[in-house]
């Protein structure tokens, strides 16, 4: 049965992108409750910077050593900014906007000049393929295991891992890092630790969904539930449950209208968004206007 | 290609004057955009533009620049409204607002550009023109439309400037006076979908982001005044887009838009270092001639106390070893304010004894009448 599972593409597809959904709102939501989701921005596109100074040392264009390169490129994006920003000269979010666009065009120039003649995807990397993920495969014990279920699988399990074991200290950190750190909680270091996760989630999210559509399923799952709920347990299980019924009901939707697969997953999470936004039960637009309605009518009444 | 060979090519030409215009208009608009913590507004637009290129291309049948450019601005736009929208009437903040309109509307474009493409793979086409930029691909007729847009966002900034001004440093005063702050909150937020419109052909979608904040970032470090910081964010736009362009024409197969970005940059940073009051450099000086500043008055005045508390000959002080005082004491004996003299060194003394000259002892009862002066 396990192997009939792993040769439906079409449950492969739905499996990868509710992975990479879960996997990205997990670290996504502690982003987003610090404020700082347009890192997740920067990281996404700094990386094309890591990939190609990973390939051009080693030649490899995928596996763990681009997840480490991907990481380590995470931190510097994120060192730079913040110190661009520990100079005083400007804020955190134009430090943000001046180290990944150069880091990229870096990256961009890197290529021009000693690959050109080498294939290296950007379109893939920025957009990936996530119908394709099906056909490329690895054997484990038997199986044929898609290489990005592989990837997100170990990624998930990580996020996982260090969500569910700093719950705690990632909530100290995100609400009130003074007390964390005086409670001697390195917020600082659960910082970088929380980006690193994010920056190799996001290269493995590539294969399958690219740069820009890791973004979308790091930020607007995290931002509905956060119009959900407030709870930060909720709002991680409700990203999760959000990424993954927008996996398939993106999935589905693409191939009725033949159109990418991954951006309708990304779109699907933009209509969750918006639900939430406008039917939210205690933060909705709607239930706003109720209870105002409501109070105006108490003190009229 | 030689130097002078490239000012009369025409492709040169419409890559630096479209990255002229592009400089202009993103160095004016992007100083009010950073002013007002929308930096990375022009990241958001510019994304968010890609279904309105698809419409615009879906509309017209093909490719035409006229058509492209308004349903880049009506997305883009309309982006910035949703932004606006999240962020006032919802708890989510400015950052997740962004971010979110960032990422669902550049999904749209993907799904529509594979609808156009009749595919299911996004790879493919006009995606990396989009992308990257296609600066070389600029027509003449390309930059008379950027430059149009370039005067008309100029011309209503400055028929709009003093609101403009208020607006975004003091938003609360400028409602008492009545104005529609609402409105030109809106207004100053949709109109960098004009800059990101012009410069989408230049540097692409992912670079725009450094287009709106590198020249208002480094003009800030010159001007303290809007005027000034706006003028000058425009020149270093225009400096940057030349350069870029330029290099890009005499490196071969080197892309543009990096290089522009990559020269706004050095721009940004040179900026950071020796911007007058504010750059970094003069900072470090600064600091560097406090502490050797305070540590002379130090050396001094220890000298100068034990000198009172004991009679002129034997004991000198015990003195910090390390190399920082080392080098403190030769400079102030070269100073003329200590001797120094050698003798055998014995255990417990160190061989060279520093004493205060005449002029040493004057500066030390500068120093410490400053200590015993009244508060």
């Amino acid at each position: 049965m396990l192997e009939a599972f792993f040769n439906n593409a079409e449950l492969q597809i739905m499996l990868v992108g509710a992975m990479v959904g879960t996997a990205s709102s997990l670290v996504g939501t502690f982003l987003v409750l610090r404020g700082n989701s347009m890192l997740s921005d920067a990281i996404s596109h700094s990386i094309v910077f890591g990939i190609v100074v990973v390939w051009l040392l080693t030649h490899h264009q995928s596996g763990p050593v681009q997840l480490i390169g991907a990481a380590l490129t995470g931190l510097l994006t994120v060192f730079l900014t913040e110190l661009l920003a520990s100079t005083r000269r400007m804020k955190q979010d134009a430090a943000i906007g001046l180290v990944f666009p150069a880091l990229f065009s870096i990256g961009v120039l890197l290529l021009n000049v000693y690959a050109n003649d080498v294939h290296i995807d950007t379109h893939t990397v920025l957009l990936g393929e996530i119908g394709f993920v099906w056909l490329d495969t690895v054997e484990i014990l038997g199986y044929h295991v898609p290489q990005a279920v592989v990837s997100m699988t170990i990624m998930l399990t990580l996020n996982l891992i260090f969500v569910g074991a700093f719950f705690k200290e990632l909530k100290l950190s995100t609400f009130d890092p003074a007390l964390a750190k005086a409670l001697g909680f390195a917020p600082g270091v659960l910082f970088y630790a929380l980006l690193m996760l994010t920056s190799s989630t996001a290269v493995a999210a590539f294969d399958a969904v690219g740069a820009v559509l890791f973004i979308a399923f790091a930020i607007v799952p995290p931002a509905a539930a956060y119009l959900l709920t407030d709870r930060v347990w909720l709002m991680l299980a409700l990203g999760a449950l959000i990424s993954t019924a927008a996996s398939v009901s993106g999935y589905y939707i693409a191939v009725q209208w033949d159109v990418s697969i991954g951006g309708m997953m990304a779109v699907m999470t933009g209509v969750f968004l918006l639900l939430a936004f406008i039917a939210g039960p205690r933060y909705g637009i709607i239930s706003q206007r109720l209870r105002r309605h409501r109070a105006r009518g108490l003190a009229t009444g | 290609m030689s130097w002078l060979s490239i000012l009369g090519d025409y492709t040169y030409q419409n890559v630096v004057m479209g990255a002229a215009f592009l400089g202009i208009i993103s160095g004016t608009l992007g100083s009010f955009a950073v002013l007002r913590g929308q930096s990375l507004l022009g990241d958001a637009i510019s994304h968010a533009a890609l279904p309105g290129v698809c419409l615009g291309f879906i509309v017209a049948g093909s490719r035409n620049m006229g058509s492209i450019i308004i349903g880049a601005a009506i997305t883009g736009g309309l982006a910035a409204l949703l932004m606006l929208a999240l962020t006032r009437m919802s708890r989510l903040k400015t950052d997740a607002a962004l971010g979110s309109c960032l990422s669902i509307f550049f999904a749209i474009g993907v799904v529509l550009l594979t609808y156009i493409q009749g595919t299911e793979n996004a790879s493919q086409g006009g995606l990396d023109a989009f992308l990257f930029g296609q600066a070389a691909a600029t027509l003449r007729s390309d930059v008379w439309i950027m430059g149009g847009i370039t005067f008309v966002a100029l011309a209503i900034l400055a028929a709009l400037w003093k609101q403009a001004k208020l607006v975004t440093f003091d938003a609360e005063f400028a409602r008492t006076l009545g104005m529609p702050v609402t409105l030109i909150e809106v207004l100053l937020t949709t109109m960098i979908t004009l800059a990101v419109v012009v410069g989408l052909q230049m540097v692409g979608v992912v670079l725009m982001a450094a287009m709106i904040v590198a020249p208002a970032v480094a003009a800030r470090q010159w001007s303290r005044h809007l005027g000034g910081m706006v003028v000058i964010a425009a020149m270093v736009g225009v400096v940057s887009g030349i350069s870029g362009a330029t290099l890009s024409t005499l490196g071969r197969g080197l892309a543009t838009g990096p290089l522009i970005i990559l020269s706004a940059s050095a721009i940004v940073l040179v900026s950071l270092a020796i911007a007058p009051g504010r750059g970094i450099l003069w900072e470090v000086l600064r600091l560097t001639q406090q502490r050797w500043s305070l540590q002379k008055h130090q050396i001094l005045y220890v000298l100068y106390q034990t000198r009172l508390e004991q009679d002129e000959s034997e004991r000198s002080p015990w003195l910090s070893r390390s190399a920082f005082t080392a080098f403190a004491l030769y400079r102030l004996q070269r100073q003329g304010l200590l001797t120094s003299s050698r003798r055998a060194a014995t255990p417990g003394k160190p061989a060279r004894q520093w004493r205060l000259t005449p002029s040493g002892v004057r500066q030390a009862q500068q120093i410490t009448a400053t200590f015993n002066a009244p508060q």
